[in-house]
């Protein structure tokens, strides 16, 4: 079955195919990144451009980092030293890096759906590397592939996301990922954070930390963004960690073999207790190096190349 | 002026009960029963045989940009638009730059409707000074200025208090008060129905409980006060029926709804296009159920289209950042044919009471029927004639209708004001 798609931005709209397809790529390319010499040239001569409208440390460095080890030139924009300080539109701007001879844009943007209208106004490919509280497909990409490298298939297993669901574009793009993988999601956290109207997403919706949590092979932690939700969706920090942090006793829930996962910024003490965070069951870290080669896989794939071309390009 | 003899036309008066065909007559601008043999013979004749005759449409909901905006739409370009649509009669909202909150705006207004509108133009004040919803506009001058109604229309007068004052003040004039029910501490950020597709999109989400407080809250006023609130767009369903109970206790309340709140609901907003961004946002199934019943059994008095001109380079954003608002105007006609006579079988005398006699009545304006004495305002339109919209070749200035690129069906043909054809526009 041979790649065809040109822009990623949603999970939404993948097929299981195209996820394996992204998940076989990824692994080749992090052979490679064990190797001592971790660049391959397989979009030497290309330009990609990150254009990041919102603030963001690692999925930036990672996308700029999987575009270097793919001998790509990267153009990081500057949100704030740019023309849309000056008022410039969106599609004037995504128009002139076009111009520019852009061979790719990688968009992150605070106002969901803006990777789709780039889609459409541009041709050349469009990545989504977060659009609001909408998706972020790379985090969900390499999320799964993760838990996949631990758990082997997700089909059957169990995953809660516990925390801010609803202004998170990482849950959704999980949720997709997920549900299309075969296993069973439940969404965890207060009722303002977590509607019930995510059931039609697919997942389970919960209020109920230790039921949840029981069995669970995975557990999911989301940022509070308590910058966003002013102080209306629920009391106070310190509430929701009585109420919903998690925490030795409530990580004893979980399978034995469980892992604890998070896609950052952690607020220690917060979502997560800071010695789970850094425990042994924690695979936060691993999700970052794993984020370099998923998006290598999108950047490469996005570009016109095929899964099954991987290893000769490679070599 | 000359005569005016529209023959053997479908004539659809619902003032008139009447729905039958046969001949219209007017003389001096006015409708006549018969016209002497003598100014028959020198009457203009237009031979309508295959088409309805209408009274001119009526919108008591439209923003001519005027002054201030006028990049987006003037008095001149919206009276097409709305001539276009066979509307003969339009209510302007306040929401100029300046706002339209004191008498030399409002006269501002009057001269470019005097110069410009090729059909009758009728200006609203604001409820409060600068649309702030801190203090009254001088509602008695605006009054004696010649507005028709007040109304803060984009921004819901949100203390009950200053509500209460402005209709009790309003009612001293016979003034009707347009409230947009919209409790804005329940909106922050909001761009779209909160539900199901808020949640898929991502999109932050403005609940029907926002408008169904402020409906609650217009219902309690009126019934202290005995003042008349119209309710604009109502989107939610259970503010129809809140509308519904308070009309059965006898509350002086009337409600509006829009072409497409009938039309559409948020599962178009899949595509995050923002010709489908309008405040209040398009709703769910069970919503837009509700609002066809509730213009079916008269809880909603009317249709207005709430036309928002928005230029291209402002509505072609990042959803979140695109403004509210779409045209109607000039598909209002064919909308309403579809979704309620042809999908959800009205009568056509229904709809077209919906469109003519009723808006009209909302605001007692002497407009929306064909009966003798009446002016001679017709829309003569084809029911089954299909067309394909496009709105950048459309009469409006701005070009931001989700229906453009559609084929609609139902087409005006001839729209005359005061016996004089103003559509289609004569050749210069």
């Amino acid at each position: 079955m041979t790649w065809t798609r040109r822009h990623l931005i949603t999970i939404e709209e993948l097929s299981l195919l195209e996820i394996e397809q992204i998940h076989a790529t990824a692994s080749a390319f992090k052979k490679i990144l064990q190797r001592s010499v971790k660049k391959v040239p397989a979009l030497r001569g290309k330009t990609i451009v990150n254009l990041f409208l919102e603030p963001s440390t690692r999925t930036r460095m990672a996308f700029d980092m999987a575009a270097k080890r793919l001998s790509a030139d990267v153009i990081a924009f500057d949100a704030a030293s740019s023309s849309t300080q000056k008022g410039e539109t969106l599609r004037d701007t995504a128009e002139n890096i076009q111009a520019l001879n852009a061979d790719m844009i990688v968009i992150r943007h605070a106002a969901a759906g803006s990777p789709l209208y780039l889609s459409k106004i541009l041709d050349i490919p469009v990545i989504n590397a977060g659009d609001g509280a909408h998706e972020h497909p790379t985090q969900g990409l390499l999320d799964t592939f993760t838990m996949k490298e631990h758990l082997g298939s997700l089909k059957g297993r169990k995953v809660a996301i516990l925390g801010d669901i609803l202004f998170s574009r990482v849950a959704r793009s999980n949720i997709y990922a997920l549900t299309k993988m075969g296993a069973a999601v439940t969404l965890v956290g207060p009722s303002t954070l977590v509607p019930h109207g995510f059931t039609t997403l697919g997942a389970q919706v919960s209020h109920d930390l230790k039921s949840a949590l029981a069995d669970a092979d995975v557990v999911m932690l989301l940022r509070i963004q308590h910058e966003r939700q002013g102080h209306r969706h629920f009391p106070s920090l310190g509430e929701y960690t009585s109420m919903f942090g998690l925490n030795k006793t409530r990580a004893s829930w979980l399978n034995p073999h469980a892992i604890i996962m998070h896609p950052g910024p952690i607020n220690r003490g917060v979502e997560i207790d800071s010695e789970l965070a850094d425990g042994e069951r924690s695979v936060i870290l691993e999700q970052v190096t794993n984020g370099i080669a998923v998006r290598m896989a999108v950047l490469y794939l996005c570009a016109g190349n095929q899964p099954e071309h991987v290893i000769s390009s490679t070599e | 002026m000359p005569a005016l003899w529209i023959k053997n036309a479908r004539i659809v008066d619902p003032a008139a009960k009447r729905d039958a065909v046969g001949d219209l007559f007017a003389l001096d601008g006015k409708m006549v029963a018969r016209l002497s043999p003598k100014d028959r013979r020198r009457a203009r004749k237009i031979d309508a045989r295959g088409l309805v005759a209408a009274p001119g449409l009526v919108d008591i909901h439209v923003h001519f940009r005027e002054p201030g905006q006028t990049h987006k739409e003037t008095i001149a370009t919206g009276s097409r638009a709305a001539a276009a649509g066979g509307f003969t009669t339009v209510v302007c909202m306040p929401n100029t730059s300046p706002s339209a909150d004191n008498a030399g705006t409002i006269q501002y207004i009057l001269d470019a409707v005097r110069r410009d509108a090729v059909v009758k133009v009728l200006p609203t004040g604001c409820i409060t000074s600068g649309m702030k919803g801190d203090t009254l506009a001088p509602i008695g001058s605006l009054k004696r200025a010649g507005v028709v109604a007040i109304t803060d229309d984009g921004n819901c007068v949100q203390s009950n208090e200053l509500m209460r004052r402005a209709i009790e003040y309003a009612k001293m004039f016979d003034l009707p008060v347009l409230d947009h029910c919209q409790d804005q501490s329940m909106t922050d950020g909001a761009v779209m129905n909160e539900g199901n597709v808020s949640i898929r999109l991502g999109l932050r989400g403005w609940p029907n409980a926002a408008e169904d407080v402020i409906v609650s809250r217009n219902v309690i006023l009126s019934a202290y006060t005995g003042a008349h609130i119209h309710m604009q767009h109502i989107s939610s369903a259970l503010s129809v029926d809140i509308v519904r109970r308070a009309k059965a206790d006898g509350v002086r309340v009337t409600a509006e709804a829009t072409p497409h709140h009938i039309a559409f609901t948020d599962e178009a907003l899949s595509g995050y296009d923002p010709n489908f961004k309008m405040n209040p946002p398009l709703r769910t199934e069970a919503d837009r159920r509700a609002i066809i019943a509730g213009l079916r059994d008269g809880t909603l008095d009317c249709i207005s289209t709430d036309h928002a001109p928005h230029k291209d380079f402002e509505k072609d954003k990042e959803f979140d950042y695109a403004p509210n608002g779409i045209l109607g105007l000039e598909t209002a006609l064919a909308v309403v044919l579809q979704v309620l006579v042809r999908e959800r079988r009205f009568k056509l005398s229904l709809a077209i009471d919906l469109m003519t006699r009723r808006p009209a009545g909302v605001l007692g304006l002497p407009a929306g029927t064909l009966l003798p004495g009446a002016a001679a305002d017709i829309c003569l339109f084809d029911p089954d004639e299909e067309w394909t919209y496009d709105a950048k070749a459309g009469q409006s200035k701005s070009s931001n209708s989700p229906w453009s690129g559609r084929t609609l069906r139902g087409r005006v043909k001839t729209t005359l004001v005061d016996g004089r054809v103003v559509f289609p526009f004569a050749v210069s």
